[in-house]
């Protein structure tokens, strides 16, 4: 174990010295970072490791995506599918509707039935046709399931991307979890509220005729015509309701710009169709000119004007009673497009910058103390052997920090108590070496020999005893989430990075030791 | 004084497994403890696992925390508990989950913002849904339960399947006598608990690797001694440096229980108790254990072998 090749010596130091380099920016103030970082060529990015949301201070919000309702959705525009085949070929049928994910109709004529089955199925390949009597079930397939709800979570993800970018979240990270769910990360938002109210809005925008022939009696009966449905003013004070035609004339995916400017004085939302939905938006209102449209918004009504001339430029305002902050979120909630299904928010964590820096404060104060007694306890139990295990404990902090950087983990504060945890074990392999020569000393070898046996002979106890601890860390990192997952990919660094240095480090100081000093005793 | 210090003493002649009925009876009594504990008072489960509403506020005055209660006991928000946390200035409110969804959430924290007035910094707001909780708790337990798994199995193969069992077990009572500690405590049981269990499931197990790997030595090494002889000489001569590796993790964790903030207490409190009793259990449950098993002997493991050729 005392041989050693030359490019094992070299491939220690020169990993050894990059470690401390890559680590060093760690050590700076914020504006000795960032000046760093500006002056280093793209190649060497030398810059600290990144903190946590628990350290810097930020919001954490898991969401889930409701992809049942963007099923029941979809099952809903397959109604009014079957309704216009099944009519465009002269299918005599009764109750068509839908529960939950199913749809089902009743054929009226039997001798009609093969043909009903056989229109229906060629809607979509994905579709199930089961008969029962003279009733048609029809339902999704598992796989067309499976595709329409990965589709609406990558979209979700998406639109709930563009929304947090437009609010002017610094550097938010979002990604999935699971099959359903989506973690968004906002570093430095100490109160995601705003952002929580963007994203619990669907904000699907509808422009829909709006029936003034329904007595006041009828609406508040919720009694509505048929093709009409009743829907609450978002004003609540007024608590108007609108009845409003189930036809949609035009929706907001037609938009390709909304702002949030002001009319007489009054905050208001303007918006720009695109090419197709101007021409529609100028057919409309062409026709329906002196009615009321309703502009809709997650089937809330947020005003209802009156045509007064054809809109021809395909462009408008939409004045409700909008607060300069709310028109804002409108306006940005249209530009970034409606969510396919809605989110809820199914944790939140969110740490104040002033707990951050304080947690950071205590952290190192106590890996500080923790590291000086260490280093004491090494030197006056170990001496000079001591001093090479401190060194390369050093080195392994060091390679830590820089192994962590590189790789774009996230140090959080369970990960600062794995680093106070690393310092204590990576002297445990020392210990364990240094012990081990003393054994084989006492028991009559050489020095060399002694010296040798040491690192041979302790080698599989520490492996032994490091490959546990890592079984712990790995099953932490897959089981936890955000600060754990920090914890348990330091402990792993440290672990790891610790077999390193206690083995090829030291003993390369050891070595040295020998070759230049000649020593005749053992001097633990 | 001679330097370097030998903290601890070297030739030891300790009869260990003789004394293993004693160390058998407090083994035993901790895990009933903990069992015990474990039913009253119970784990204090953390808004992590339970669900719920978890606000840490700061004043820039002392905190009246029974006045704080009075007043935010009056917004009838269901069970309100308060805690000073670290400081006097310092309070932990903790809600429990609103019923109505996100939205019931969103209201019950401002109405406690709104109560509590301009006084207070927020430092740190959880909300936790049920669902999430637990699944947590699920996660959790698996987890636990696969760490001890895999390591047995490690330990198992890397030396013979009566090591791994004792391996098991050893590590099964030094986690469950910890989770018994956060109960006797009333810490509180959250993921950074569970982060602790797991880490100590991982490096209690380094002692008891020492031990076994010198048993596994003398196994081979002293055909003819008694199991007892070999156990009880393995457990002396590992002796300094299983007491000296806890010593250099106690030294780097204590000063996290005394000055790492409220934040990394239980963390590190349930770290330094299981490294101790991690030690205790090295010596006397896994070593002990071995007894009853009774291993084979002389099977050189292939790890063993090569580093035997290496000398």
């Amino acid at each position: 174990m005392l041989q050693i090749s030359r490019w094992t010596v070299i491939f220690t130091l020169l990993l050894s010295l990059l470690s401390v380099i890559y680590a060093f920016p760690n050590v700076l103030d914020k504006a000795g970072q960032e000046k760093l970082e500006a002056s280093m060529p793209s190649w060497l990015p030398l810059r600290a490791v990144t903190l946590g949301l628990d350290l810097q201070g930020g919001s954490h919000l898991l969401l889930e995506v409701k992809t049942d309702v963007a099923i029941e959705d979809r099952v809903n525009t397959l109604v009014d599918q079957i309704r216009s085949d099944l009519r465009g070929k002269n299918i005599a049928y009764e109750n068509l509707g839908q529960q939950n994910s199913k749809a089902s109709v009743t054929i009226t004529k039997p001798e009609q039935m093969a043909e009903a089955r056989r229109i229906i199925s060629s809607i979509d390949q994905g579709l199930v046709v089961e008969g029962q009597g003279s009733k048609l079930n029809v339902s999704l397939t598992e796989v067309a399931i499976k595709e329409k709800k990965r589709q609406v979570v990558e979209q979700s993800i998406e639109i709930v991307r563009r929304r947090v970018d437009e609010s002017g979240t610094r550097e938010p990270s979002i990604m999935r979890q699971g099959d359903d769910r989506i973690v968004v990360q906002l570093p430095g938002v100490s109160d995601p509220e705003r952002i929580k109210n963007l994203l619990g809005k669907t904000a699907k925008l509808t422009f829909r005729l709006v029936n003034d022939d329904v007595p006041a009696a009828d609406i508040a009966a919720k009694r509505s015509p048929a093709g009409f449905e009743i829907l609450q003013s978002v004003d609540e004070k007024s608590g108007r309701a609108e009845v409003v035609s189930r036809r949609v004339m035009l929706t907001g995916e037609m938009l390709t710009d909304a702002q949030a400017t002001f009319q007489e004085g009054l905050p208001v939302v303007s918006f720009v169709f695109d090419g197709i939905g101007a021409k529609k938006f100028a057919e409309a209102s062409s026709a329906n000119v002196g009615k009321r449209f309703a502009i809709v918004l997650d089937n809330q009504v947020i005003s209802a004007p009156v045509i007064r001339e054809p809109i021809l430029g395909g462009r408008g305002i939409i004045s409700g009673n909008f607060s300069v902050e709310s028109a804002k979120d409108l306006s940005l909630l249209l530009r970034a497009g409606a969510l396919p299904a809605p989110l809820t928010v199914l944790e939140e964590r969110t740490v104040g910058a002033g707990l951050g820096s304080d947690s950071i404060q205590f952290g190192l104060i106590a890996a500080f103390i923790g590291f000086a007694a260490v280093v004491i306890l090494m030197l006056i139990s170990y001496g000079l052997f001591g001093l090479f295990a401190v060194i390369s404990l050093f080195f392994n902090l060091a390679m830590i920090f820089a192994g962590m950087t590189l790789l774009g983990a996230t140090l959080t504060l369970p990960g600062i108590a794995g680093i106070v945890l690393v310092i204590g074990t990576t002297v445990d392999a020392n210990v364990l070496i240094y012990e081990r020569m003393r054994d084989e000393y006492k028991n009559g070898r050489t020095l060399l020999g002694a010296l040798d046996a040491g690192y041979s002979r302790a080698m599989s106890a520490i492996i032994d005893a490091n490959v546990t601890s890592l079984i712990g860390a790995v099953l932490m990192f897959w089981f936890g989430s955000g600060p754990i997952k920090g914890f348990a990919v330091t402990l792993s660094f440290g672990i790891i990075t610790s077999l390193f240095t206690a083995i090829m480090l030291s003993r390369l100081m050891v070595i040295y030791w020998v070759k230049t000093f000649k020593p005749k005793a053992l001097p633990i | 004084m001679k330097f370097p210090i030998r903290l601890f003493p070297e030739n030891t002649n300790i009869d260990f497994v003789s004394k293993r009925h004693i160390a058998i009876v407090i083994t035993a009594l901790m895990v009933v403890g903990a069992i015990v504990l474990l039913f009253v008072p119970g784990l204090n489960f953390g808004t992590d696992f339970k669900g719920g509403i978890l606000i840490e506020a700061r004043s820039n005055e002392a905190v009246d925390v029974a006045g704080l209660r009075k007043t935010l006991d009056s917004l009838e928000l269901g069970g309100v508990e308060l805690q000073e946390f670290g400081t006097n200035k310092d309070v932990l409110i903790r809600m429990e989950r609103q019923d109505g969804g996100e939205e019931a959430q969103n209201k019950a924290i401002a109405k406690v913002r709104e109560t509590m007035g301009t006084n207070y910094e927020y430092r740190r707001v959880e909300v936790v849904g049920p669902r999430v909780g637990e699944e947590l708790r699920h996660a959790a337990i698996l987890a636990l339960g696969l760490a001890m798994l895999f390591i047995g199995v490690y330990v198992a193969v890397r030396f013979e399947w009566q090591f791994g069992v004792a391996a098991v077990i050893a590590t099964f009572h030094d986690v469950f006598v910890t989770v018994g500690l956060y109960a006797a405590l009333g810490l509180e049981f959250d993921l950074t608990a569970v982060a602790a269990l797991l880490t100590l499931a991982g490096y209690s197990l380094n002692d008891t690797v020492v031990v076994f790997d010198r048993i596994r030595e003398n196994l081979r090494k002293h055909k003819n001694a008694t199991l007892k002889t070999i156990i009880n000489d393995a457990v002396n001569q590992t002796l300094s440096r299983t007491l000296m590796t806890s010593l250099t993790t106690l030294l780097a964790i204590v000063p996290l229980v005394l000055f790492g903030g409220p934040a990394l207490h239980g963390f590190s409190v349930a770290i330094t108790w299981g490294i101790v009793v991690g030690t205790f259990s090295s010596i006397y449950v896994a070593a002990a254990l071995l007894l009853y098993m009774k291993p084979l002997r002389g099977i050189p493991s292939g790890i063993g072998k090569a580093t035997e050729a290496a000398v």
